[in-house]
């Protein structure tokens, strides 16, 4: 019963640490105005918006959607917002592709954004709540430890965080967007960058960045603009308890149970040799080798010896992140549906100097929580 | 039902409960509230949580003051295996919008929705003044109640409502919530008597104002072959939309409400003849721009649970309405009903769902 959807349309803003020329509304405003124009369509082809961000805090605005929604043209239509966690940037695309799949709207436009500037997202996570110990670390803090554990376990020697950090940044000059661009960075400069949440270093750590992403999802009879669509071939999400004795944080049930499924909807079996190109949700750089494994890519244990390997470099046979990802660029709500939208853009083959040549399928990933929350999708070129 | 003229795939409230509504829970953190409430919903028609394949919530961080309120709200529920889950930050109905969009693809035939709120953690006069624009609105802290005594003036300036409309609506409201069990505010007053209540905001009374509330609640969709294994008389969504408006008010007619009227227009509320209808019009005014907007006559029986006059848990008050209309459905009270949902100041968003028996 479910129809085909594809995304016909992306757009991005540049991602700044501060976009203090744009309001909030300015600012989603600039990406759904080049996705629109991607696809070739104006505010009055969109049938309904879906909006996605990280905490209502993090900007101090309750429900935005409320606000938002002349900006985004979604006066007289539907409009959701969706909220997730950090995957939220990922869902709310999974949660528009459900409006068009079964057939209720043609053409919906998904937009994420975070103005991390206009507030403090450190001070969003730590607000000490009653019978709750609190956190006082931010993201950073709570994910060391998980990396140590993955350490041992792995026997991963040190570098290869350092070698996410410096591949990641350098993919990052190749996309206009990035938040970073650090043409000089190297293994040196990164470890000898400040210490933060041992073992991560400043800049093994995801920027702070104000940012938007936008697509546009369509029904396979409702196709236009000037590049290819990029179909949707699998899509899940799965959730996990935050806590408690025996959850695996390192590698969550969650993330292998969401993969298998997407796996499984797109006719994937091996991972590694199937998918062209992965954009995936590393804010922090040891998270590549750990999602390696837990997305699949290798056995468990052997993560961190492909990207010591260089298997995931730009040039490797499966590129992660050519985009720069989330430790170039990290808008944090949009961060999950920047993902999704690159891994669109690269089998649309739009991804201009980042472009993975002949990327046919590409998976999009974002996480959230405490590696709680997963939510993916496999788009491909060719028609599921 | 959409702009293709798509089939409407069957999807049946197999199940709702609701907590009982009260001004202020101080014994129970959001979990514990929820989970007499799933146990409930599960419970009444013999199933667990492995028998729903999606699980969809609502609520706001801004209510506990902290983020991620909703992700220690799913140990009410117990996501162990990993379950597909998801969140909105909007009223409960609007969870329930998502999971049955989830449905209509066919692809899973049963969903649980859930949503909570305590809504007397902080000043939520106050706090609902942070939805408003942050750079043009929300400094100048145009409290909630007065942004409704606003639309309630323009209301009475246009001549569709009256004070003594209001104060009937509300007379109304609790007493039939003498017969809600759940409901937080009942009582039997006269519309005199309650026209010499005290202005809060002018033209707004107290009585014309919804009680502050702690609650949640919880619904099972199903469709397909659960829908009949579940009950012997399912109630069907026949019908479901939901509209935005602009968010400047200075640019609203507040008078009216072309999003509940469009919404209503979609989701067909005009194929039949309604019986019932449960509408989210937090404050009494409300009530008279919804019912015009919805389009009923005289003949339909308004908010039988009492409405949000009697019990208006934030994030909850919608999917509540929901189920109270599927529950006049069940209990044969009904044939055909409506529930309408409300987000935003000043009625901005509406969602209309038209539940039908079998």
């Amino acid at each position: 019963m479910a129809e085909r959807c594809a995304v016909i349309g992306v757009g991005q803003t540049h991602h700044k640490a501060k976009r203090d020329d744009v309001s909030i509304a300015g600012m989603v405003r600039e990406a759904a105005k080049a996705a629109l124009a991607d696809a070739e369509l104006t505010w009055s082809d969109i049938d309904a918006v879906v909006v996605g961000k990280a905490p209502d805090m993090f900007e101090g605005n309750m429900m935005p959607e409320l606000y938002l929604a002349p900006a985004l043209g979604a006066v007289g239509k539907p409009m959701l917002r969706v909220h997730t966690a950090g995957s939220v940037g990922g869902s709310t695309a999974l949660v528009a592709a459900h409006l068009v799949k079964s057939g209720i709207h043609k053409r919906v436009l998904t937009v994420a954004y975070e103005k991390q500037s206009d507030s403090d997202a450190m001070w969003a996570l730590s607000v000490p709540q009653p019978f709750a110990a609190p956190l006082l670390a931010g993201a950073g803090g709570y994910f060391a430890p998980h990396i140590r554990a993955y350490m041992r376990r792995s026997g991963a020697p040190d570098h290869i965080g350092r070698m996410v950090a410096v591949k990641d940044r350098l993919n990052a000059i190749h996309n206009p967007y990035a938040h970073l661009h650090l043409p000089d960075i190297d293994m040196k400069t990164v470890e000898e960058s400040m210490m933060l949440w041992d073992p991560l270093r400043y800049l093994e750590a995801c920027p702070s960045s104000d940012g938007a992403a936008a697509m546009v999802l369509a029904a396979e009879d409702s196709l236009s603009g000037g590049y290819p669509p990029a179909w949707i071939h699998g899509a899940a999400m799965r959730s996990e308890p935050t806590m408690f004795a025996g959850r695996d944080q390192v590698n969550p049930q969650a993330g292998r149970d969401c993969s298998a499924d997407v796996y499984a909807q797109a006719g994937i079996t091996d991972p590694r040799a199937q998918l062209d190109v992965a954009e995936v949700y590393v804010p922090f750089s040891w998270y590549e080798p750990m999602w390696l494994e837990n997305l699949g890519f290798c056995d468990l244990g052997d993560g961190w010896k492909l990207t010591e390997a260089g298997a995931t470099a730009f040039d490797g046979d499966i590129p992660w992140n050519p985009s720069g990802g989330v430790l170039s660029s990290n808008p944090i709500g949009a961060s999950g549906m920047l993902r999704f939208l690159e891994a669109a853009m690269q089998v649309r083959g739009q991804a201009g100097e980042h472009q993975v040549d002949g990327a046919g399928l590409a998976l999009g990933q974002a996480y959230g929580g405490g590696s709680q929350f997963f939510a993916m999708w496999v788009v491909g070129a060719d028609k599921p | 039902m959409s702009p293709a003229g798509r089939t409407v795939r069957p999807v049946s409230i197999a199940s709702f409960a609701q907590m009982q509504n009260v001004r202020r829970d101080d014994e129970h953190n959001e979990v514990e509230m929820l989970m007499p409430v799933v146990a409930e919903v599960f419970g009444t028609i013999g199933i667990t949580k492995d028998d729903v394949d999606f699980i969809c919530s609502g609520s706001t961080d801004y209510l506990i003051g902290g983020p991620f309120s909703f992700v220690m709200a799913l140990d009410a529920v117990g996501v162990w295996p990993p379950r597909a889950e998801s969140h909105v930050e909007m009223d409960g109905a609007w969870a329930l919008y998502e999971a049955w969009t989830l449905l209509q693809e066919g692809e899973v035939d049963a969903a649980l929705v859930y949503s909570f709120g305590r809504s007397s953690l902080g000043d939520l006069r106050e706090i609902l003044t942070l939805q408003l624009d942050p750079y043009y609105l929300a400094p100048l802290w145009p409290d909630t109640v007065s942004l409704a005594a606003l639309q309630a003036r323009a209301l009475i300036d246009s001549g569709k409502s009256s004070e003594a409309e209001f104060a009937a609506i509300a007379a109304r409201s609790r007493k039939d919530a003498l017969a809600n069990p759940k409901a937080q505010v009942a009582g039997d007053r006269s519309v005199d008597e309650l026209l010499r209540d005290e202005y809060v905001v002018s033209p707004l009374r107290r009585h014309a104002l919804p009680p502050i509330t702690d609650g949640a609640a919880a619904v099972v969709l199903a469709a397909g072959d659960k829908a009949r294994q579940w009950s012997d008389k399912p109630v069907w969504i026949t019908g479901f939309d939901h509209r935005m408006e602009t968010h400047s008010l200075g640019a609203r007619d507040l008078t009216s409400s072309p999003s509940t009227a469009k919404a209503a227009e979609v989701a067909g509320v005009h194929d039949g003849p309604v019986d019932v209808a449960e509408i989210h019009a937090p404050y009494a005014h409300q009530e008279v721009i919804v019912r015009e907007a919805l389009g009923l006559d005289d003949s339909v029986r308004i908010n039988p649970s009492g409405g949000p006059l009697a019990a208006n848990p934030m994030m909850s008050a919608g999917l509540i309405r929901i189920g109270e209309a599927a529950e006049r459905i069940r209990s044969g009270q009904a044939g055909r009903a409506v529930a309408h949902a409300t987000s935003g100041p000043c009625l901005q968003q509406n969602l209309v769902c038209v539940l039908e028996g079998a």
